[in-house]
């Protein structure tokens, strides 16, 4: 757990007067957790992550990693036992990646060997190829750099990350991807992780709780990312956390057991006329194992179904996702059918728009219920004096 | 040409020595700069100061510096130190600022992630900022070894011997093919000290040659 107590930084303009970066901040990331700060520049969340490894040292107020003050540890072995990921990686130029990730081990004191075997087994696990081990950064992708500095953050196993702005230097596609394998590799390491992002989707979508920072340091809001959309406190984090709320919130909310139309698919290769049998506009086109590869209207064939007749702008849902996904499935069906797939991707059914919109209505009034069933108990309690 | 062939034998006891004259300093002049050089990358005052002082250096005549020196350090004028010492201020002179640069310039996310992963000031100086400062360093050093090797022949003019022995001999007896001999010497030394420095730089830097 790393903890926030009364933390201000202050830095001197140069005549007299003083700026306040971090101000009175008292924050508490959990054991195991990913805590995010966001906030628009100038909020102080890039200074407030470099106090916890007193890159930056605060002005007043205390920092402590499992209950032991940062400040008392020495300044070698605090930062040794914290992992650092930031924005352009940071990587040696004239390190190989293997020799990048085994830096800290080797600092600590492991010898090369072992280093280097754990080195190894890291690079994988961030989802590299192993032969990239010999080559050097700049031989590299920006997105195959920021896992190598992850895989290097990762080497010694310190119990707490820091990560600044890890996927903002890489494009849409692979930032995603990097997040979702950020994901799935938190899932199985349970650090103690800060992480600081100005994208509020991002904090979202990675944060087990967001601390939204506001200009000049203070702490605005620290909620889950689910209250943060459905409950902004004031309206600076009602503007930052942006319009799209309710749709976005549905990304929190599971899907509940959907009830699917099942229907008559084609593979690659159907003739015009078994595509006409089917009797729709559109018709869904599966794979060989049946995952949904994309839809092909009925009157386009003419002789058989190929690649280029599918039209892929429909998403696919996972019948285990969210209710925004589902609902996007739907919206974004050229047949107005979403498509949903089951665990092992394989198609499982469609369901219309106007079939999602009734589960979404019927979550909020069981969820409006359980508040109003809450609220009468508060009511009940007297304040204490 | 005849001439040339006649005297091999001198040509090459003097490049020899003009070798040593040009080339110790150069050694000398690199293991003070790069301290130097690191303390100008700590303070500004200090890179103010620092680069000041050396960048003075250089200004004095080479002849002024050969002469000054014998009583300022109690040698004999005729000593090759002299000149040794007064090449090694001159790299000194050349190679500071070139040192400050270089350290200077490693990327700042570079340098972030070598603080944060727990170096302390010198491991990261020898381990990240000096490796990568190769490079610059390299291209300073090439300057001061054609640099030196062009100054030390002023050297014979106060007898000590090398290439530019063949410089005032030849001017004395008016002598214009030994004067060619030296000048041509010259060059070649000074191409191969490049050449020399180029091919080190390269087996130390690996990585500046991959290709992405």
């Amino acid at each position: 757990m790393i903890r926030f107590e009364g933390v201000t930084k202050k830095y001197g303009d140069g005549s007299g007067g003083e700026t306040v970066a971090v101000n009175n901040l008292t924050l508490e990331a959990p054991t195991g957790r990913i805590t995010v700060l966001v906030g628009p520049s100038g909020c102080g969340k890039t200074t407030t992550l470099r106090m916890v490894n007193r890159m930056i040292d605060p002005t007043s107020g205390v920092i402590s990693i499992d209950d032991r003050d940062t400040a008392e540890l020495p300044l070698a072995e605090l930062r040794r036992g914290i992992g650092y990921v930031i924005q352009h990686a940071g990587l040696f130029p004239h390190r190989t990646v293997l020799d990048n990730v085994t830096t800290v081990p080797r600092l600590l004191g492991t010898d090369k060997k072992t280093a280097r075997l754990r080195a190894m087994e890291l690079i994988e696990r961030v989802g590299l190829d192993p032969d990239l081990a010999k080559r050097y950064p700049a031989q590299l992708s920006g997105g195959q750099q920021q896992r190598v500095g992850v895989a290097r953050a990762l080497a010694a196993d310190p119990p707490v990350m820091l990560m600044d702005e890890p996927f903002s230097a890489v494009d849409p596609v692979v930032r995603e991807q990097l997040q979702n394998e950020f994901l799935r590799l938190q899932s199985e390491l349970g650090k103690t992780i800060l992480f600081v992002t100005h994208d509020i989707d991002e904090a979202v979508k990675l944060g087990d709780q967001v601390a939204v920072l506001r200009v000049g340091g203070t702490l605005a809001q620290l909620a889950s990312p689910a209250e943060l959309l459905a409950d902004p406190v004031d309206d600076f984090v009602a503007g930052f956390v942006g319009r799209d709320r309710g749709y976005r919130a549905l990304q929190f909310a599971a899907a509940p057991e959907l009830e699917l139309t099942r229907e008559p698919t084609v593979t690659l290769g159907a003739t015009a006329s078994e595509v006409r049998a089917v009797g729709q506009p559109w018709v869904l086109c599966v794979g060989d194992h049946g995952e949904p590869m994309g839809w092909v209207r009925a009157r386009a064939v003419t002789g058989e179904v190929t690649r280029d007749l599918l039209q892929r702008g429909g998403t696919v849902a996972s019948s285990q996702g969210s209710l925004r996904a589902v609902l996007d499935a739907a919206l974004s069906s050229p047949s107005g059918r979403g498509v949903v797939a089951d665990a092992e991707g394989r198609f499982a059914g469609t369901i219309r728009a106007s079939e999602v919109v009734p589960v979404i209505e019927a979550r909020q009034q069981s969820l409006a219920e359980r508040a109003d069933a809450a609220a009468p108990a508060l009511q009940g309690e007297t304040t204490p004096a | 040409m005849t001439w040339a062939l006649d005297h091999l034998d001198q040509i090459f006891t003097l490049a020899v020595q003009h070798v040593w004259l040009a080339g110790l300093p150069l050694l000398i002049g690199l293991v003070i700069s790069v301290p130097l050089g690191w303390l100008a990358t700590r303070k500004e005052w200090l890179r103010t100061g620092l680069l000041t002082v050396t960048g003075l250096l250089y200004t004095i005549p080479s002849l002024a510096l050969f002469i000054l020196l014998p009583p300022l350090l109690g040698t004999k004028v005729l000593d090759p130190a002299n000149v040794i010492i007064a090449m090694s201020i001159y790299t000194i002179a050349l190679l500071t600022r070139t040192v400050a640069d270089g350290l200077g310039a490693v990327d700042t996310s570079t340098r972030q992630a070598a603080v944060a992963m727990g170096y302390s000031t010198f491991g990261r100086f020898r381990a990240v900022d000096l490796p990568l400062a190769i490079p610059v360093v390299a291209a300073g050093l090439r300057v001061a070894a054609v640099s030196n090797v062009s100054i030390v022949s002023v050297a014979s003019l106060i007898g000590i011997s090398q290439l530019g022995y063949f410089l005032t001999d030849g001017y004395a007896r008016s002598f214009a093919t030994e004067v060619w001999v030296g000048i041509l010497a010259c060059l070649v030394l000074a191409l191969i000290f490049d050449l020399v420095i180029q091919l080190l730089a390269r087996v130390l830097t690996p990585w500046t040659r991959v290709t992405a």
